[in-house]
């Protein structure tokens, strides 16, 4: 059992869980995820490390509720547990001095960027970090996520805070621009990961995306987390989570992404018991 | 030829029409009347050809004898002196092939129903357990054991070890002990309670169990060597093999262990009351031919799919499956496209399955297995229309651990380098068995290893006897066929 010791609302349906687990937070590096079961008949779900503090020995898990499980999930309290938890799974973002990094964050992908901005500051980089919301009222950890970056755009998609338009305009302008870009790293949604790679490849500037397909184990066993990367299968568990943007086959990956979403939306009218179904 | 007056004793069975739609067990089990017709049978041979025929060598005719006698906690006392697991063992070891096939009956088609009788026993002390004496365990030697894995090999070296005064510690990557036993083998040929009263019975003895620890990740195995005195890997062969054709990746194309994960370790047939979903196609395909695509094949139709098609690119006399296993298939409805192979996945414009093409294949001559080499012929492609499809075409171990121990020698099929008969690694302090050395193979064979593994490991432990330089030496043993 893994005892949640802290939970927040960050923004609407967006909550963080700070969380007992001494053992992961002894291993943990930026860009590994855990997999938790939230009860005994739950499903197994991948979710990316925001934060770990191997002196207190706690984990912290940021999550935006998308079906069943993550609504279920929100609704633990300070002083539940979670029934099951393994990790730190997956490769560690691969961290040196590439020179400037655009960080490219969208949704709630910002709490797990900052892990990877603070290593990358810390191996001598510079840091321009673009965060990309649909909203104002979905944005947290501005002013954290500022002081840990050189430098920080914010779009908007509805024009309510920052920029109007996609976390592509201002990421293209960089690229455009006179200061040089060594590589790109990109987490969130993944069509904007998509986008992102699709606006990188002209100029074949590297560009590390962190994939989010469907998982079971997260150990290698079962492969439903495969992804096409330059024409091989790969095990995104294992092999990943990070891989080269440019070669991902990103309609496969959001096809097999859809394959339950019947049975999510059924799960979670089922669960909230209002008939209404969740759009993700 | 011996012939026995009476007949094998028939185990009831649920009726193929109504078992095609539950997961409740298929075969039902001996009544206590019909156990003791069977172990009446037995001759009690002088030269018991039985036992040779059982990799972990349980004195067959003596739990045989306890059931005529009327002995039921005799026979659970001699069961389990050589087999810790019998509830699983009589349920799904291919019997036909060991112990049975060795019995002087065999050869009129009438061999003693070890299996079943075997099965009737350990069902028997689950519901009598008050009237059993518990196994005994010896004083404590204060040396520590960890034990990776909770699959049949892993249990199996954790009991005898605990029997041995050792104090041992399992750690298994998932929530559950089991491995195979929970997540792969369904719930009609193997229910999950027996699984779990049988690791209660382990626990008992002391063992204790980590869960969700995955080594190699959480711990490697040398820091398990600096606070353990010795290491046992039971790791299974846990990779999924896929074939590498176009559309493999679609949405609707599963690997055997991901489909059954989801089924039996998640519960999804029980979906949405259990939280994991798993998508019940109207025509299945799976392809292979051993006990793998068997149970996926009789999963997928038990969970309401119209039509489900076994490819194999063999003809049926090859196929690895269980004959009681393939028989309960074709009585369910399976229909067997023999010969046949996919060459790729179609998918629609969504990346969604929606068929399989396959080509027919024909016999060539022998190949390195002694099997009849399958050949495409050229020219004859066809398409199945199905919406999943599941890949059941065997597993390497992970190598998640050999990654991270350079010390572990292994074979390019990912298999552990290890001495046969101790089950030594090429690294110090550490033995091995099961799956992870033989590549997929049976539950009792993990058993075997196990248990050889931990006589080695105990003497090594109680310092009997020290033989520096070869000590962790390389296996003469062959590199497994296919
Ligand atoms: C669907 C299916 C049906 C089968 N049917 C039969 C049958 O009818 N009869 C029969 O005899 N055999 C059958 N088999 C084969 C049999 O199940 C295996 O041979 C047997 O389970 C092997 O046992 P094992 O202990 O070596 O490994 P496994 O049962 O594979 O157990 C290995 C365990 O180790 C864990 N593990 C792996 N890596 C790590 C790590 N790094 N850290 C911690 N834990 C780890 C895994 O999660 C797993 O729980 C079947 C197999 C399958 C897949
Ligand atoms: S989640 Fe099962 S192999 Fe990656």
């Amino acid at each position: 059992m893994y005892k949640i010791l802290e939970t927040k609302n960050l923004a609407k349906s967006i909550y963080l869980f700070r969380i007992e687990a001494p053992l992961i937070a002894s291993k943990a590096r930026a860009g590994q995820f855990v997999v938790l079961r939230v009860s005994p008949k739950g499903e197994r779900i991948p979710l990316t490390l925001a934060e770990w503090d191997p002196q207190r020995g706690t984990i912290t898990i940021v999550f935006m509720i998308a079906g069943a499980t993550t609504c279920q999930l929100s609704k633990l309290k300070e002083g539940d547990n979670i029934t099951d938890m393994l990790g730190p799974l997956g490769n560690p973002t691969e961290i040196t001095n590439y020179g400037t990094v655009a960080c490219v964050a969208g949704g709630f992908a910002i709490a797990v960027i900052r892990p990877v901005v603070k290593a990358l500051k810390e191996a001598g980089n510079r840091v321009i970090s673009i965060v990309g919301v649909r909203t104002r009222d979905l944005l947290f950890w501005e002013e954290e996520l500022r002081k840990e970056s050189d430098e920080l755009i914010l779009t908007t998609d509805d024009g309510s805070y920052g920029r109007k338009g996609m976390v592509t305009d201002p990421l293209k302008e960089l690229l455009e621009g006179p200061e040089s870009i060594n590589r790109v790293i990109a987490i969130g949604p993944t069509v904007m990961m998509k986008f992102i790679s699709l606006t990188t490849k002209p100029s074949g500037i590297k560009t590390i995306t962190s994939l989010n397909p469907i998982m079971v184990d997260g150990t290698g066993m079962c492969g439903c987390c495969r992804v096409s990367v330059g024409g091989e299968t790969k095990f995104a568990c294992v092999d990943g989570p990070e891989f080269d943007g440019h070669l991902v086959d990103w309609d496969e990956l959001m096809s097999r992404q859809s394959t339950y979403l019947d049975q999510e939306n059924h799960a979670y009218k089922c669960l909230t018991g209002t008939g209404e179904e969740h759009r993700s | 030829m011996n012939k026995p007056k009476i007949n094998r004793v028939e185990m009831p069975r649920q009726k193929a029409d109504k078992r095609k739609g539950n997961f409740n067990e298929v075969a039902q089990g001996y009544t206590h009347e019909m156990a003791k017709t069977e172990a009446s049978r037995c001759l009690q041979c002088k030269k018991y050809p039985c036992i040779k025929g059982c990799p972990v060598n349980i004195d067959i005719p003596g739990f045989i004898k306890a059931i005529r006698d009327d002995d039921l906690p005799g026979a659970v006392g001699v069961l389990k002196k050589d087999n810790i697991l019998p509830g699983i063992c009589g349920r799904v070891c291919p019997q036909e092939t060991q112990c049975e096939e060795l019995c002087v009956f065999n050869k009129s088609g009438n061999a003693i129903a070890i299996g079943r009788l075997e099965r009737f026993v350990a069902d028997w002390e689950l519901k009598n357990k008050d009237k059993v004496k518990p196994v005994a365990v010896s004083r404590s030697t204060g040396k520590k054991v960890a034990v990776v894995g909770s699959g049949p090999a892993s249990l199996t070296i954790a009991a005898d070890l605990a029997r041995m005064g050792h104090d041992v510690t399992l750690f298994e990557a998932l929530h559950t002990t089991g491995g195979v036993l929970i997540y792969g083998i369904p719930d009609f040929r193997l229910p999950s309670e027996i699984v779990g009263e049988e690791v209660d019975n382990i626990k008992a003895l002391g063992v204790k169990v980590e869960l969700n620890y995955l080594i190699g990740t959480i711990e490697s195995v040398d820091e398990l060597l600096g606070r353990f005195d010795a290491v046992f890997l039971g790791t299974g062969a846990g990779l999924p093999i896929f074939m590498n054709l176009p559309g493999e990746n679609l949405s609707g194309v599963y690997s055997a262990n991901e489909f059954l994960t989801r089924v039996n370790l998640m519960q999804a047939y029980r979906f949405p009351e259990y939280h994991t979903p798993v998508k019940v196609g109207k025509q299945v395909a799976v392809i292979g031919g051993g006990n793998v695509a068997m149970d996926a094949a009789r999963s997928a139709l038990r969970l309401g799919a119209d039509k489900v098609y076994v490819v194999y690119r063999r003809s049926e006399a090859e196929m690895p499956a269980r004959r009681e296993e393939v028989e309960n298939a074709y009585e369910e409805g399976i229909e067997f496209i023999f010969l046949a192979n996919p060459t790729r996945f179609l998918g629609d414009e969504k990346k969604v399955l929606k068929a399989i093409e396959c080509i027919r294949m024909e016999l060539g001559e022998p190949d390195s297995s002694g099997r009849r080499r399958p050949l495409p012929v050229s020219g004859s492609e066809f398409t199945l229309d199905v919406d999943v499809a599941i890949v059941a075409l065997g597993t390497n171990p992970n190598p998640l651990i050999t990654s991270t121990t350079p010390d572990l020698k292994t074979t390019r099929w990912g298999t552990l380098v290890c001495d046969e008969d101790t089950g030594r690694t090429t690294c110090p302090g550490v033995w091995a068995g099961g799956d992870v050395v033989t590549g997929s193979a049976t539950v009792i064979s993990a058993m075997g290893a196990a248990r050889r593994a931990a006589v080695d490991i105990d003497k090594y432990l109680k310092g009997d006897y020290i033989r520096p330089g070869q000590y962790w030496r390389e296996s003469k043993g062959e590199e497994p066929a296919e």
